[in-house]
């Protein structure tokens, strides 16, 4: 198989590689740019894991080709706080224990972060709903919930 | 005993987790995460076939493929890698040999057969279709009904049957109780195979370095310390030269409780190859080849007075073993057996238990273990009788519980419940639900054409494993808590958190103890090479034995430290105070000495008292004389929709018991994520096998883990009972939420169904079943 290179941009790095053309953008994520933050869950586009921003949109990166994302600006969850300031998302995650074992969470993060962008200020059932694409087996999603919620209030204020 | 640490601060407190900060950003480590130079990637070939010879592999051109450094098969090692542990000791088990690569027969679909390395996962993944196997197939037995049947195919033949052991028991005299009851009820259960699905599948990493002669394996697991000592016995190295360290772990609910073939053989191979070798779980092969859980079938009966009272139960129970056993598969039934008359004084029980083994994929322990099974059947058995007698769900409830004053409760099967208040935690739960005008408006809304339900579980579950006794291996537990010579704390304990916070909860008790502030303590765990002895996480026993292990290490140094003040101070130890980082004596607060100028003294060594060591540091070996026995009450309020069968859970209400609590914010997140799982296999979960014994639920499109739209919110309190069995008085939080949900959805629905005649639908209760069974009932009611 031919190899083919790609440049990304993730987090405001750049990354160029030389890649197999079946490599899986995840792929490219954890082990060519290093970042193991994003979490690979199923590798069939189903946990959410893997869910990383890519040109904007929250994309499972176990169903895109690394070479899709050639020229792409991708932000991934080691990118979401600021100069060590957490996000309102991570934050409220924090408070809510939105988490257990934490590998789902990353995924889940950043498609909160996905969905409060398109509706600031959700139901609790346009979370959960928001929400759908991402597997967690720890915490039944309650303070999941919880913690969307805070993050939208901290957002608006 | 039943005192809590010290003067309390922080205990009891909703703490936000410590672990959370680095989780959140995504700078935690899972044994993926992890990245040594040259390491090796290796994938393993599964069986296709249920049940086959094998008769003949060839490995030729996938040893061919560039970049692949070696191809494996059960042949090349059977004298290298001996037997996956069974750790159950069972009276009459037949034990089968398990190798870790099968060798001549394969037995469940996603057993492994051969193990590739490769330069890189893709190449390790291309080379597994190049390898070529003949299998001649044989008879599958897959229906546990079946596979006890004389004339059923035999999976191993040395063993005749397929019948793995029995175990009876006849307690009180059950025949009379029958033979006098006003009514017998029998039901035939089934409670189905669930998988448990950790979000984050099985990894491991083993590196060999041939100058020390260390073997150190990254794996996620609950139990680090037992996979070093079995994996020192698997592959026949030295067990003081291996490390094993449990990074962060996402997520586990028994699955990795265990020891597994892939662990041994990338052991076996960084070894053999001298450069690290790492395996990562794909998700498919996480549904065939990692435990199951569940999957019994029960034939109950049990009899009943008219008033309601209980007077015996006498079951059949067929646990389905799985091809092979893995760590503990035979003994999970036997909790189920243990606990069978869960929260009812039941004097007169006859059991048999028969494990069944089949070419599937071992059970073992899935969250809860033997303990949801045991609550379905007694808790199903409540409400069929209630349904039969006439009589409100409640009231068969309270007619059945044991009394406050009757604890240490013994039921027949020989287990002793610790302590319990079962009357006031279900009013507590009837109260917050309002049960009285439920029932009212349950009415009222039936007339309106709607069918509403109300499910009631009342539970009572064994946990804290537990005396040693009672569990394979070892049931102690084992802490280092350590103060550093700055005055840090160092807190090193045997067991092995994956999710449940224990850094945070087990730091807030050491923290009280030792009247320092909780960012001076790290708590430390999952890793050998520093905490020398363990067992692990499982069986809600992480607080209640690894927690009391902790803080008797703690109150060791601490006596070490009043000793060494009093000396420094001219004062009495009896008499100090441990409080905000300063040792004072106890109404003298102006003339305290600094924690961490205490901690220097003991490390300097030049104004000892006599009798004192040098170091401030202390293991305790925690060695639990009895099992706790967390108990609660959850109630549900269900509607079904007729046209759909589609189910809406309105309220769900849980009121439990697990003693005292040490972070309130921790243990609600237990229950609720036991509840999610619980309730996962009334509704939505099932292990599906075909006739052949292909796993046909075999992904996560097929097998049905909750989302965020599928789980109600909860509504949580609780009740105190302290348990005498730990000084701390708590009992374990991580399973109750699973016990009690699965039960009490069913009881609801079949509630809601209840004026057309349904007694009892079998799960998961899916929209097209409950449908079907509405569709069938509404059919015998017009006939
Ligand atoms: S790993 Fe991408 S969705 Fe599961
Ligand atoms: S926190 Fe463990 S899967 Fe969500």
């Amino acid at each position: 198989m031919s190899k083919k290179v790609i440049n990304t941009k993730i987090n405001g790095t750049n990354y160029t590689a030389e890649v197999e053309p079946r490599m899986l953008l995840i792929h490219f994520i954890r082990d060519v740019a290093g970042l193991t933050g994003s979490h690979i869950g199923c590798e069939t586009s189903i946990c959410g894991a893997c869910t990383a921003i890519v040109d904007g949109m929250a994309v499972k990166t176990c169903a895109m080709l690394a070479i899709q994302a050639d020229g792409a600006e991708i932000n991934t969850i080691e990118g979401l706080a600021e100069n060590g300031d957490l996000h309102p998302i991570q934050e409220g995650f924090w408070e809510c224990h939105g988490l257990q074992c934490g590998f789902c969470t990353p995924g889940m993060i950043m498609a909160a972060s996905q969905l409060l962008e398109r509706n600031p200020n959700p139901t609790e059932s346009e979370i959960r709903h928001g929400l759908e694409g991402n597997l967690c087996r720890c915490t039944g999603y309650q303070h999941i919930v919880n913690a969307v919620q805070y993050a939208a209030q901290k957002m608006q204020s | 005993m039943a005192t809590l640490a010290g003067p309390s601060r922080l205990i009891g407190a909703p703490i936000k987790r410590r672990e959370d900060p680095r989780l959140i950003q995504g700078l935690s480590h899972y044994v993926d995460d992890l990245k040594l130079v040259n390491t090796l990637h290796c994938a393993f070939l599964r069986s296709d076939y249920a049940h086959a010879e094998i008769e003949n592999i060839d490995t030729e051109a996938a040893k061919r493929l560039s970049g692949v450094v070696t191809v494996i098969t059960g042949e090349d090692i059977r004298e290298k890698v001996s037997s996956v542990p069974c750790a159950a000791e069972i009276e009459g088990l037949k034990i089968p040999n398990h190798p870790a690569l099968a060798v001549g027969r394969v037995r469940f679909v996603g057993e492994p057969v051969a193990a590739v390395v490769a330069t890189d996962p893709y190449i390790a993944r291309d080379a597994l279709d190049l390898i070529e196997i003949e299998y001649r197939e044989l008879p599958v037995v897959v229906d546990m009904d079946k596979a006890i049947e004389p004339d059923s195919p035999v999976i191993f033949e040395e063993f005749g049957d397929n019948i793995a052991f029995t175990m009876p028991l006849d307690a009180g005299d059950v025949d009379k109780a029958f033979a006098e009851a006003d009514h017998v009820i029998s039901h035939r259960l089934v409670n189905q195979r669930l998988i448990p699905i950790a979000m984050e599948p099985r990894g491991v990493l083993a590196e060999y370095l041939r100058g020390e002669g260390t073997l150190t394996v990254w794996s996620s697991t609950q139990i680090p310390h037992h996979l070093k000592t079995f994996l020192s016995l698997l592959v026949d190295f030295p067990e003081h030269r291996i490390r094993v360290i449990a990074p962060e772990v996402g997520g586990a609910f028994g699955s990795k409780l265990n020891v597994y073939a892939e662990e041994a053989v990338v052991a076996y191979l960084a070894i053999q190859l001298g450069k690290p070798v790492k395996w990562i779980e794909k998700r498919g092969e996480n549904f065939t080849s990692t435990i199951h859980g569940r999957d019994q079938i029960n034939y109950v009966e049990i009899a009943v007075n008219n008033d309601g009272t209980i007077t015996g139960l006498r079951a059949k129970l067929l646990a389905n073993m799985g091809a092979y056993y893995q760590l503990l598969t035979p003994i999970i039934p036997v909790l189920t057996y243990l606990m069978i008359p869960g929260a009812y004084k039941i004097p007169n029980i006859k059991l048999e238990l028969i494990g069944v083994l089949t070419n599937k994929m071992a059970t073992d322990a899935y969250r809860g273990a033997g303990r949801p099974e045991a609550t379905y059947i007694i808790e199903r058995m409540v409400d069929l009788a209630a349904q039969k007698l006439g009589m409100d769900p409640k009231d068969i409830r309270f007619k059945n519980f044991p009394q406050p004053d009757e604890f240490p409760f013994e039921i027949p099967t020989g287990i002793i419940y610790d302590s319990g208040n079962y009357q006031e935690t279900f009013n507590k739960a009837l109260g917050i639900i309002n049960y009285d005008d439920l029932r009212d408006q349950q009415s009222a809304r039936r007339k309106r054409g709607k069918y509403v339900g109300i499910g009631i579980c009342t539970y009572a579950e064994i946990s804290g494993f537990g005396p040693s006794i009672g569990v394979a291996g070892g049931g102690w537990e084992s802490s280092t808590v350590r103060i550093e010579r700055t005055g840090k704390v160092t807190v090193l304990t045997g067991v092995s958190p994956h999710g449940q916070g224990q850094e945070t909860s087990f730091a807030q008790i050491m923290a009280d103890e030792l009247g320092v502030d909780i960012d001076d303590i790290a708590v430390i765990h999952g890793d050998t090479g520093r905490q020398p002895q363990g067992i692990g996480t499982f069986g809600s026993r992480a607080t209640p034995v690894g927690g009391t292990a902790m803080l008797i290490a703690g109150r060791q140094v601490k006596d070490k430290m009043a000793k060494l003040t009093a000396h420094l101070l001219e004062a009495n130890p009896d008499d100090l105070v441990f409080e905000n980082g300063k040792i004072f004596v106890q109404g003298s607060p102006a003339q305290a000495v600094e924690f961490a100028t205490v901690a220097a003294a003991a490390h300097n060594a030049v104004n000892l008292p006599p009798d004192i060591e040098p170091g401030l540091e202390a293991t305790h070996f925690f060695e639990p004389e009895k099992f706790t026995n967390p108990f609660g009450a959850h109630i549900a309020i269900v509607e079904v929709d007729p046209d759909t069968g589609e189910i809406d859970i309105q309220r769900y209400v849980a009121v439990d018991d697990i003693g005292h609590i040490i972070n309130p914010l921790l243990v609600t997140g237990q229950v609720h994520g036991g509840i999610a799982q619980g309730l996962g296999q009334a509704l939505y979960e099932g292990a599906v096998y075909d006739e052949n014994g292909q796993l046909l639920t075999g992904s996560l499109m097929d097998y049905a883990v909750p989302k965020a739209t599928q789980v109600p919110s909860v509504e949580n309190d609780y009740t105190v009972t302290p348990s005498p069995a730990n000084p701390m008085g708590v009992k374990g939080v991580g399973e109750t939420g699973t016990i009690a949900s699965t039960a009490c959805i069913v009881n609801a629905v079949v509630d809601a169904l209840s004026p057309l005649g349904v007694k009892d639908i079998e799960m998961p209760l899916t929209p097209n079943r409950v449908w079907q069974v509405i569709e069938d009932a509404k059919k015998g009611v017009s006939e």
